[in-house]
This record gives C-alpha cells, structure tokens and sequence, in this order.
C-alpha cells in the first residue's frame, strides 16, 4: 500500500528514542569495576610521579636541592623548573592594560612560590610509595614573604605584590553597561543594599587529578592518558610548553570520576609529567593525592558583592549596581583566563529580571591561595544569590509577598533583549516560579511555617545560559575562544555506527544520550550506536565538556552528523532502487523505504555493503564508504535554560543546625533527551549548591596556610545532609539546537544557595537578622536565634 | 598520602604483643600496636604518626574473651578486641544499652566494623565516644604489660591530647564498665554525619523512689583536650526534680563549667551554646529510658 | 623502602601469592598486584568510601587496612558481585535508578550496600539512608543510591518470602 502524505512519517526528531530513560549504556562497566579510570592503567616499565610542593603560601625560594631526594631507595629522578626546562602556561584577554594585566603560571615555580601547595619540583620513583619518600627528602628553603589572604590585603596600598608585574595584585578590573538612568533611579527609588560574600570551594570530583605520560619512538608521539573535559586544549599547552610540534602530542580521555569544572583547565602537574616520560622514555603515572586535591587543586566562588538595588512603590525594579571582587588566587587559569568568574558575573548579573538601567563593576584580584578554575555554575551560583536575596529584601521592605515581588520583575515575553545586551531565547521563568509555590502551598508548608517559628521558606528562580557559541565566548574577549563542536559518523558493514564528539563524558551520560540522539535520527536500534570521545587522534578537534554546552552544541554536531550520513544512505538506496532520493526515506527501523512503494526497502547492510564492497554500484554522486562529519556552533547569545528552587528549611534552634525538609526543582531545559538523565543532573547540581550553602569551605589562616587538608576539615555532605529533592520538568524548546534541548548540567547548582539562604533568612527574619554569607554556618544561625530568645525573655519579663 | 616505612610484627597471642613491644623499644626503636587500625592508619597516612614497627593484634580476635561481650551482675565486661559495630549489634539489656546506643556516633558502618573498643580507648580522642561511655560508667580497662596486668580506673585513664595511662608496652585486654545505667544517654553535634563531634554529652540519672533525683553524672566531649566529667553540673542533678528546666539548669552549669577553644567547627561560645543545649537533651533521653 | 614479605590473600575466593611491603594499603595491592582495579582510590583516609570493600562479609575501608593485616581474611570487591553481561540484583538496580553518574564511587557504595543488606536485609529507607551517607558521591545527590539499595532489599525480601512459602 502507498503511504499517503497525511500518514505521520518517520523523521528522526522524535518520538521513539528521544525522551525515553532508556537505561545507560555507561552502566554495565561501572556497575562491575570494568570502567578504565586513569589510576587504573599500568604500562609495562611505568614510574610513578609525585611533587614537592610549596610548604609557604608566599616566599622566595633560597634554596632547592634535589640530590637527597635522588639518593631515596626507588627514586629514578628528581627534576626542578632548571632541569625540565618548560614554556609557561600564559592565558590572555584581548582587552587593554587598563584593564587586564597578564600573567604567566610557570610548569615548576621559579625562583618564588604563591600558594601553599604549588609544585616546586618533580619526584620519580618506582613506586608511589618511595615517591613519598622522595618527596620528604627534598630540601626547599624560602625566605617567607607576607602573604595576601583577602580582599583587604589585597587592595592594601602597601599590599604585598603576588605578582611583580601586577602592580596593584588586581588583574581584571572591568566597568560594563553603565546605561543612562542609573543615578536617577536610586535617587527616587527604595533602595536596598547588600553585601554578599561566598566562600572559597573546590569542585571536588570524587577522583583526583591524574595522568600517565608515555613517549612511543614509532609515533614520535607523547600520548598523555589525562582525566581532562579539555584534551585538546592540553595538547596545544603540551606542544608548546615542550616546544614540540601539536601532531607530536596524543591526548586519551579514559573514563573520568566527575570533573565539574576542575578539569577543564590545563593542569601544570600534566604537562609535568609528561616532560619527564619523554626525557625518560619511560611511562610515568601521576595521580595526585586527597590532601593535594585539598590543598593544591583548582578552586573557586569567593566573591564578594557590594550591590544597590532600586525599586519602585509598587515593587518594579528600576536600577542594579554592582561591584564585584573575585578572589582568583595565584594564577590565571589556561584557558580561561582569571576573567572568568568576574566577567560571567557582571555579563549576566541581572539574571532572569527585567532591569531598565545597570552599572557593575568586576574584579579579579590575585592572592596567595590555590588558583581558580570555572566550577559547574561559574558565578551564577553567587550572582544569582545577590539577586534573589534583594528580591527577598525588596518584598519585606514593600510588604509584598516573595514570589509576588519576583511576578511583578520576570521577564516573560521571549525573545527579550536585557540592558546587558544579551537576548534570551524563550523559557518558563514565571510558570517554573508559579509552580514552584504551587508545590509548597499544595503540601501545606505555609500553614505549617505559622505554627513553627523555626521554619523558612525560599525560593531561587534563575536562567542560566547554556552552550556558549564562539560568539558568545568572543563577548568575552578571550584570545582563544571556544564555542563549536565537531562530529564523525561511520557506519559498518553490520550497519552499526561509530559517532565522535568532542565533547567529554565524566557522569553526563553522553553515552548514552549522544546515542538517543543518533537512534532517532537514523532510525536505528540504540544498541547499534557507539559514541567515542576524549582522543585527539580520532577527534579532529574539540572543545570538550564545560558550560552545560554537551546536549547543545555537541549534541547538535551529533545530530547533524547523523542527518547527513542518513541522506547518504538515502542518495545510494535511490540509486539502488532505481528511483528519486525524493521518493525515498529512513525507515526508523535501520533501513530506507520506496516512500511510494514501501515494500521495496534496502537494509542499512545492504546498503553498507554496497558503500565497501561493491562500490562500482555506487550513483556518480556519492563517494565509497559511508561516513559524516558536521561541526555545530550556537548562534548569536545562545540558550536559557531556567528553573525554579522551592526549598523548606528548619533550624534546630538548640544548635542552629539547619536542615532541609523540602526541595522542589522546577527545571526547564528544553526537550528533555532522557527525563532520568535529567533528574539526576538537577538532584546532583542541588547536592553541590547546598554544599556551598552549608557546609564547603576552604579558608585561609594569615599566613596563607589552607585550612582544609583533608575530609575531616573540608565537609562534603553525605546523604544525611541532602534531602530527597523532586524535579518537574517545563519543556521550551530551544530553536537552535538540533534536538531542541537546552543544557541541563549546572542548573542545580546554581539556584540552591540562593534558595537555601532565602529559607534560612526567611526564619530569621523576627530575629533582626539576616545572614548574606555561604556556607551559612550553624554558628551564626544560633546566634541570631538566641540574641532574639533573650530579647523576648528580657521584654517580657 | 602513603605512609613512611614500617616493620611489621603479627602477634599471636597478649603475652606475644607485650613482647614484640618491649623488646623493639628496648632495642630503640618506636614500636605501636595497631588494633582496628581506624584512627591509626589516617594518622600514618597523612605521615603524622610514623612508628618504627607495628606490633599487629589483629589475632588477638582469635584469643579467648578478647571479643566477648560478657554481662555479670552489675558489670559488663568487654574483650578489648570487640568491634564498635558487635556492641552496636549486641543486646545489652536496660542497664548497658546507652554503649549499644550510642555507637551509632562512632563514624560509620565500614568504620564501626574493624575499629575496636580498646583501640578506640588507647587513642583517647577527646570526643571519642568511647573514652566518655568509660567515664560515665565507671570502666576499668585491663592492661597487660611487660610487669604483668594492671586495672586503670577509666577516671585515671585520660590525661590530656590523645595521652592514655597505657603505656606503649601494653596492650589492653578488656574493659569492664562497673556501672549500671538504665537512665542514660549519648548525644553529640556535628555538622556533618559521622563525623568527630564538636560536642558530646553523655549523661545518667539516678532517680529516688520520690520521683526526685539522687544525682547524675555528666562527661563532655570537644570541649578539652580530653573527654571531662563535670561535677558543677552533676551537682545541678543532686537532690533535683527531673524535668526540663532542672535539665536545662544543668546544661548551663556544665556551660559555665568549660573553658573550651574554638576552632573551625565553632567558637569557644559556641561550644559553650552546644553544651548547654546537649547536656539538656541527654538528660532529657536519659530520663525517658527506663521505668521512671 | 623496607623488606618485603610473601603473603597470601583470598580474594573471591581466589588465592594471590604477593610480595609486598608490609606498609602497602590492602586497596594499593588489590589493585596494583591482584591487578583488581574496581575498588577505587578516593581519600586514603578513611571517609570517602571509594576504596569499601569486603571483609570476611563485612564492608571495611581498604584504605584502612594494611595488605599484610589481611591474610587469612575472606576478601571480597566489586569484581566478584557480577559481571557486565549478567550483573546482579543490586548492580542492577543501580543502573535502573540512575544510582550513579561517573561512577567512581559506585563499587564502593555497592560493596558498602552488599555488606550491610547481609546483616540487615529489611532495613527502613532511614536506616539506609544513614547507612548511605558512610561514603561520598559527588554526582548524585545519593537519593538515587538510596532508591536503589531500598529496592533492591524490597526484591530481595520479597524473593526470600517466596523462597520460605515454598518450603511450606
């Protein structure tokens, strides 16, 4: 029977695959302890690596003396910056001095040392444990300088410089928008002021940092086993820190325990390493330790904001200002620059509220504590911290209600162009809020925060942009600017496909939803689908796995890719069938149909086996073999996806522990490709934000020494302090995107210590007070909660 | 994180480890004993403890009693070997439920397994759980050393910053808590589950036959650097009527009793503030045990 | 470096001649001599979770336990549970609820759950609850971890009743 134009056809954009949770295909390794994590190699003749570190946060270094360390029982090799020779790591801005001042970050330190923990020297030896040894009998002296641990210190006029070059310890210091009306509007307006401060965090996937350098005379070529979200920007900085050509350098990705950010930047130990196997010729393994991962890792989110908000009678917010200080530590980070956190932060401040005139303000100062990385949220946890807490304030001032205040101010019609000049596809901003309250106000909560003076309410409603195109990163003004995707297909003579992507899988399911995404295109069953990622020989060039930019970009690469492999097919399956390509079309069921005869079909095989084996068949216009490729940038500002956090809390008010009754997530990313998927990422992303809300810090004594050297210090909640969390889905579809899904991996992180503060706040708010600092210490809570119990007491009687 | 280079010693038997033991330190070297190894092994790891030798008393378990958990008359005895997780497990009856109890404290599951009673006593964390359970209820912990056994009083036992009365010789046997205590209860703060608490309270009551008190004891933990009982507040107890507000009177003696330190987990008044807030929760459980 | 000594380890059930140093962790030489490389390195000292194992039925840290202290031990890893094609009950259900994400911590969790469903095979979602938060995952935000463990215990309950009705 001849299909008839109304009958629904397949199309490879919906229905069988996408938004199915379908079960990982990740899993069955990792369920087994079958996965390949970098610790888990072992090459034949393989050393092992470990660093002396820098045991003062700010010092000249006067003396480093390898020869003791050398003699340790196992130790092959000791290597300081003098002996390995290497470039510098140095990102830039193409912004003027005024307002950028570049830095390098040596591979060793050189002659002084920023932070406690920084690599002075490189110790092989046999086995990890003589690498210890080693390590203990290296002699380091310093002459201890004053270090710079703060804002204050920094900013001092007499401050200690951290860098020579950086005259002022101050990097970045940018002034943006500024549009006319500022003044005015807190001139007449209600105005509220805060101050809000984050604490210092580290992202802290579960594995360290790691990596095994091995150098192969028959490749000419380093391959670098590295758990990195970036291989390809660690080939460029290996090839030119060892000053050898980029075809010379092989980056694998193995599977990877969680990154979150910290992995997406080049690490100095990597390129460390790997200079050492090549001048060794032998395999050489470096897994950095908990008490380095603490100490020495890449961190991030101390930020201080010092905000006025103006606000209509009516509850309209008419101005924002800001001024912004980033603590970046002691190094900018490759690529990425110390601009990350303060250029996010003052290009997206104004978040998911329509704000008619803006000013900020944004610096990055530099400080003896461990170098920053971007981690999952880049600011937007914080910024959207300072918003939804002056939307909190702005009601109890105007005496409105909290989501009320936060209707008036939400932007609802799409696309809309904000004063930061960037424009916001269309999302759910009021409906994810108005559900949100929904859920609280269905169970009860209201009625039971009246009887029970301990309990809070909050809420956090934000949009998060996700999968920056190249002209979004070029707003930023980076010198190396991110942005595209690229993507091969191949089939196979069975009709299974190999797809690559550069983006990188370490827990977000690409595997599988990479997968979904090729199965509905194609038509073809999932299991015939196998995605590679993280190997710089067989991805021609990638920008990996960062800024929930995956499902987005990468994705849309995939997808693309697919499409065309499918016309491809379709092209010799014409050809084959003797008809129009116009008559014919993907199956859905691994094969191509006569779209006027549909009992004439060609199996994928068939097909396949014509492409290799039998290509004098082939139609004139289609080459031998059957392979894709596509690259996929976003266009223009890109895509939102937006949510909002409801969240109860409870503070004991014998111990002013808080803890969480109720976290409702209202997300919107767009087509959901695998619901489960999904939830896991928003119930993740909460866990790490609550983690900034109560519990993770790193701070520093005055000397620059850290004061989280381990688990005991650095509190990572268990599942004793994260609640069960319930997440509905909105579905806006994004219209750049091939699936039509937005990114969906930050978004927990970033709404949940806006919405935690809230709650605690919301409690607190008989007391007089009201904390503006994460984490929220337990302390402070009791305090608050005991001043106002005394005062009662002391009225009453 | 990989510790320094050690000797190791497996003993076989008490009279083997007390040997092993003297024998090293008399020849100058550092010997330990290591039992669960649960508080050892993080310290050898960070490279903060690095003895010369270990003596390990891992076969002890093999040993007659040293895993026995024995209940006579008014005293239950412990083989020093016990795990905290047997305890947790283990039916003690009204009068020692408070150690069953209050293992739940003591780190988690996989801790709890392989970490040991007399272990955990000879490390003497000021918040360990069990250094507070031996002073709340009177324990005497049995040690066995090159001149024989000795018996220390569990009021004897703590000295100061992970300082025992065990000498480095000897290695502990059993503990015998010689107290009954059907009213009695562990409480403890920490931000985070598991972890080693910023303050702990554990408390007994003793009613009379009136239904008022004839006292109480009180043992703090985080708040010195060695778990303390604290007369001042027992003194509260004495003669009281049980009740909130003689509990929370008894929370601020105990509050006003301390001078502890401050440090990251929280301020010497906060400190201060947990302990008011724990001692009047402990007693407040510790009289809902039992029959009144 | 000290002297090395001959041990022999039972590890599923399997026995392994070693030469090791008496201060290589039981997680080291599980994993760089037996050559099992699923029970993973996360904190080596004893909080993470990722190296938990079992101990003659028992789930213990491998970290906290140096290889030589081991000898004479029933040692038991995630290898041993089930294998890709046929994973059991319990890996399973991790997979079906989306119990894990990168997967790092995952053999220690499955190992920790095995552990303690053999002492308390009905336990509360509360009891598993606080049972969960003995190790780290930085993924998940451990609901789902519980949702597995809890149905995995349902099935197993459930099997088991199965099993006694059938005896009767």
């Amino acid at each position: 029977m001849a299909s008839t134009p109304e009958e629904p056809r397949f199309d490879g954009r919906g229905g069988k695959w996408i938004g199915a949770s379908v079960r990982r295909r990740e899993d069955p390794r990792l369920v087994t302890g079958r996965g390949r994590f970098v610790d888990d190699i072992h090459l034949h003749g393989m050393l092992h690596a470990g660093f002396v570190r820098a045991t003062v946060a700010h010092g000249k270094i006067t003396e480093l003396d390898l020869s003791a360390a050398r003699e340790v029982d196992g130790v092959v090799a000791a290597y300081s910056a003098e002996d390995l020779q290497l470039g510098d790591m140095v990102a830039l801005l193409d912004r003027p001095p005024e307002e950028f001042t570049p830095t390098t970050m040596p591979i060793l330190a050189r002659g002084k040392v920023r932070f406690v923990g920084e690599p002075v020297a490189l110790v092989i030896a046999k086995d990890p444990y003589a690498v210890e040894d080693g390590i203990e009998a290296a002699q380091v002296s310093y002459e201890v300088l004053d270090a710079v641990v703060s804002e204050e210190t920094a900013l001092a006029e007499d401050a200690p410089l951290v860098h020579e070059d950086a005259p002022s310890n101050v990097l970045l210091d940018v002034t943006s928008f500024d549009t006319p009306g500022v003044d005015e509007a807190f001139a007449e307006g209600c105005v509220i002021e805060l101050v809000t401060r984050s604490g210092r965090q580290n992202a802290l996937p579960l594995e360290t940092r790691g990596a095994v350098a091995s150098w192969d005379d028959r490749d000419e070529q380093l391959l670098v086993q590295t758990c990195s979200q970036v291989p390809h920007q660690v080939r460029t900085v290996l090839a030119r820190s060892l000053r050898i050509p980029e075809r010379s350098v092989r980056v694998v990705v193995p599977d990877m325990g969680g990154g979150f950010g910290q992995k997406c930047v080049v690490g100095r130990e990597e390129i460390a390493v790997a200079a050492a196997a090549k001048l060794l010729r032998r395999p050489v393994k470096w897994i950095e330790d908990r008490s380095e991962a603490l100490a020495s890792g890449f961190l991030a989110r101390e930020q201080r904001y010092r905000t006025r908000a103006a606000f209509t009678p009516d509850g309209q917010l008419t101005a924002l200002e800001s001024d912004i200080v980033c603590d970046m530590g002691a190094y900018s980070c490759y690529p990425f620059t110390v601009g990350i956190e303060p250029l996010m932060a003052a290009a997206e401040m104004p978040s998911v509220y329509r704000v008619p005139a803006y000013r900020v303000r944004a610096r990055a100062i530099t400080s003896n504590k461990a170098p920053t990385a971007p981690y999952r949220g880049v600011s937007r946890p914080q910024y959207v911290m300072v918003m939804e807490r002056i939307m909190d304030l702005a009601a109890r001032r105007l005496g409105l209600d909290p989501v009320e205040i936060r209707r008036r101010n939400v932007i609802t019609e799409f696309p809309y162009t904000g004063i930061n000049k960037v424009t916001y596809d269309p999302g759910s901003y009021l409906e994810s809020l108005e559900l949100g309250e929904k859920i609280l106000r269905d169970e009860g909560w209201y009625e039971l925060r009246e009887k029970n003076p301990h309990l809070g309410i909050g809420f956090s409603c934000f949009s998060e942009r996700t999968g920056y195109g190249s002209e979004a990163f070029a707003k930023r003004k980076m010198t190396v600017v991110p942005g595209f995707d690229v993507s091969e297909i191949r089939m196979d003579l069975t009709g299974s496909v190999v797809v690559t992507s550069g983006t990188i899988n370490h827990g977000q399911s690409h595997e599988t939803t990479f997968a979904q995404i090729v199965a509905e295109r194609l038509g073809v069953d999932l299991a015939k689908v196998k995605l590679r990622q993280g190997d710089t020989e067989r991805i021609s060039y990638g920008w990996g796995t960062f800024a929930s930019r995956s499902v987005t970009i990468g994705g849309s690469a995939v997808a693309t890719a697919a499409t065309r492999l499918g016309e491809q097919l379709c092209v010799i399956a014409a050809h084959l069938l003797d008809t129009r390509v116009e008559n014919v079309g993907l199956d859905g069921d691994g094969g191509v149909i006569q779209l006027d005869d549909p009992n004439r079909r060609l199996s994928f095989e068939e097909i396949a086996d014509v492409a290799y084996l039998r290509s004098h068949l082939l139609p004139k216009e289609a080459e031998p073999t059957l392979t894709a490729t596509a690259a996929f940038d976003v266009p223009g500002d890109g895509t939102f996806s937006n949510a909002t956090h409801a969240v109860v809390v409870e503070a004991d008010p014998g111990t002013g522990q808080v803890k969480i009754l109720r976290y409702a997530c209202v997300e919107d990313c767009g087509v959901v490709i695998n619901p489960k998927v999904v939830d896991g990422q928003a119930r993740g992303g909460i866990a790490q934000g609550i983690a900034g809300a109560l519990f993770e810090e790193v701070t520093y004594a005055e000397n620059g020494e850290p004061s989280a050297a381990s688990f005991i210090d650095y509190l990572v909640p268990t599942a004793a302090e994260i609640p069960d969390i319930t997440v509905d889905h909105l579905e806006t579809p994004c219209a750049f995107t091939e699936s039509g899904a937005k990114g969906a991996g930050e978004g927990g992180t970033i709404g949940a210590p806006a919405a935690v503060l809230n709650a605690v706040n919301d409690l607190l708010w008989r007391t007089g007070v009201q904390l503006e600092q994460t984490p929220i210490h337990p302390e402070a809570v009791l305090a608050a909660l005991a001043a106002a119990d005394r005062e009662k007491a002391g009225t009453g009687a | 994180m990989k510790p320094a280079a050690f000797a190791y010693h497996r003993a076989h038997d008490v009279a083997d480890a007390v040997g092993l033991l003297s024998d090293l330190a008399a020849r100058g070297r550092e010997p330990k004993a290591i039992a669960g190894g649960q508080s050892l092994m993080p310290m050898m790891s960070f490279r903060l403890a690095r003895p010369s030798d270990l003596v390990d008393l891992g076969r002890l378990r093999d040993q007659p009693g040293m895993t026995e958990i024995a209940h006579t008359g008014s005293t239950l005895r412990l083989g020093a070997m016990t795990t905290h997780r047997q305890v947790e497990l283990a039916r003690l009856g009204p009068d020692f439920a408070v150690l069953a109890e209050a293992m739940r404290y003591v780190g988690h599951l996989p801790i709890r397994s392989r970490g040991t009673v007399g272990g955990s006593l000879v490390h003497g964390d000021a918040t360990a759980e069990w250094c507070m359970l031996a002073l709340l209820l009177d324990a005497v912990i049995v040690a066995e050393g090159p001149n024989g056994r000795r018996e220390i009083p569990a009021g004897e036992m703590f000295y100061g910053f992970y300082a025992t009365a065990v000498e480095a010789d000897e290695v502990v046997t059993e503990v015998r808590f010689t107290r009954a205590a059907p009213k009695a209860a562990l409480t403890e703060f920490s931000r985070r589950a598991g972890d080693f608490a910023t303050v702990a309270a554990a408390v007994t009551l003793e009613p009379r036959a009136d239904g008022s008190l004839e006292g109480g004891r009180v043992v703090l933990g985080g708040v010195a650097p060695a778990p303390l009982r604290v007369p001042e507040a027992e003194a509260v107890l004495a003669g009281g009527a049980p009740g909130p507000e003689l509990f929370a009177a008894c929370g601020r003696a105990a509050a006003e009793a301390i001078d502890p330190r401050g440090d990251a987990q929280g301020s010497a008044d906060y400190r201060r503030a947990l302990t008011r807030t724990l001692v009047a929760r402990s007693l407040g459980q510790a009289w809902e045990r039992g029959d009144r | 470096m000290t002297d090395k000594q001959l041990i022999v380890l039972t590890v599923n059930g399997e026995e392994h001649e070693l030469l090791v140093e008496p201060r290589w962790t039981l997680l080291d030489v599980l994993r760089h001599n037996v050559g099992l490389t699923g029970t993973h390195v996360g904190c080596e000292h004893g909080v993470c979770g990722a190296c938990t194992i079992l101990v003659d039925g028992e789930p213990v840290r491998a970290c906290l336990m140096y290889a030589v202290q081991a000898e004479g031990c029933a040692i038991r890893t995630v290898e041993d549970l089930g294998t890709p094609e046929e994973p059991n009950d319990l890996q399973q259900a991790f997979s079906e609820h989306h119990g894990l994400q990168c997967g790092f911590c995952t053999p220690g969790f499955l190992m920790l759950a095995e552990g303690f469903l053999a002492q308390e095979p009905s336990p509360t979602r509360e009891a598993i609850r606080e049972t969960v938060s003995s190790n780290l995952c930085r993924c998940t935000g451990y609901q789902t971890i519980v949702d597995a463990i809890e149905a995995t215990a349902a099935q197993r309950s459930a099997e088991s009743g199965k099993k006694e009705d059938a005896v009767r």
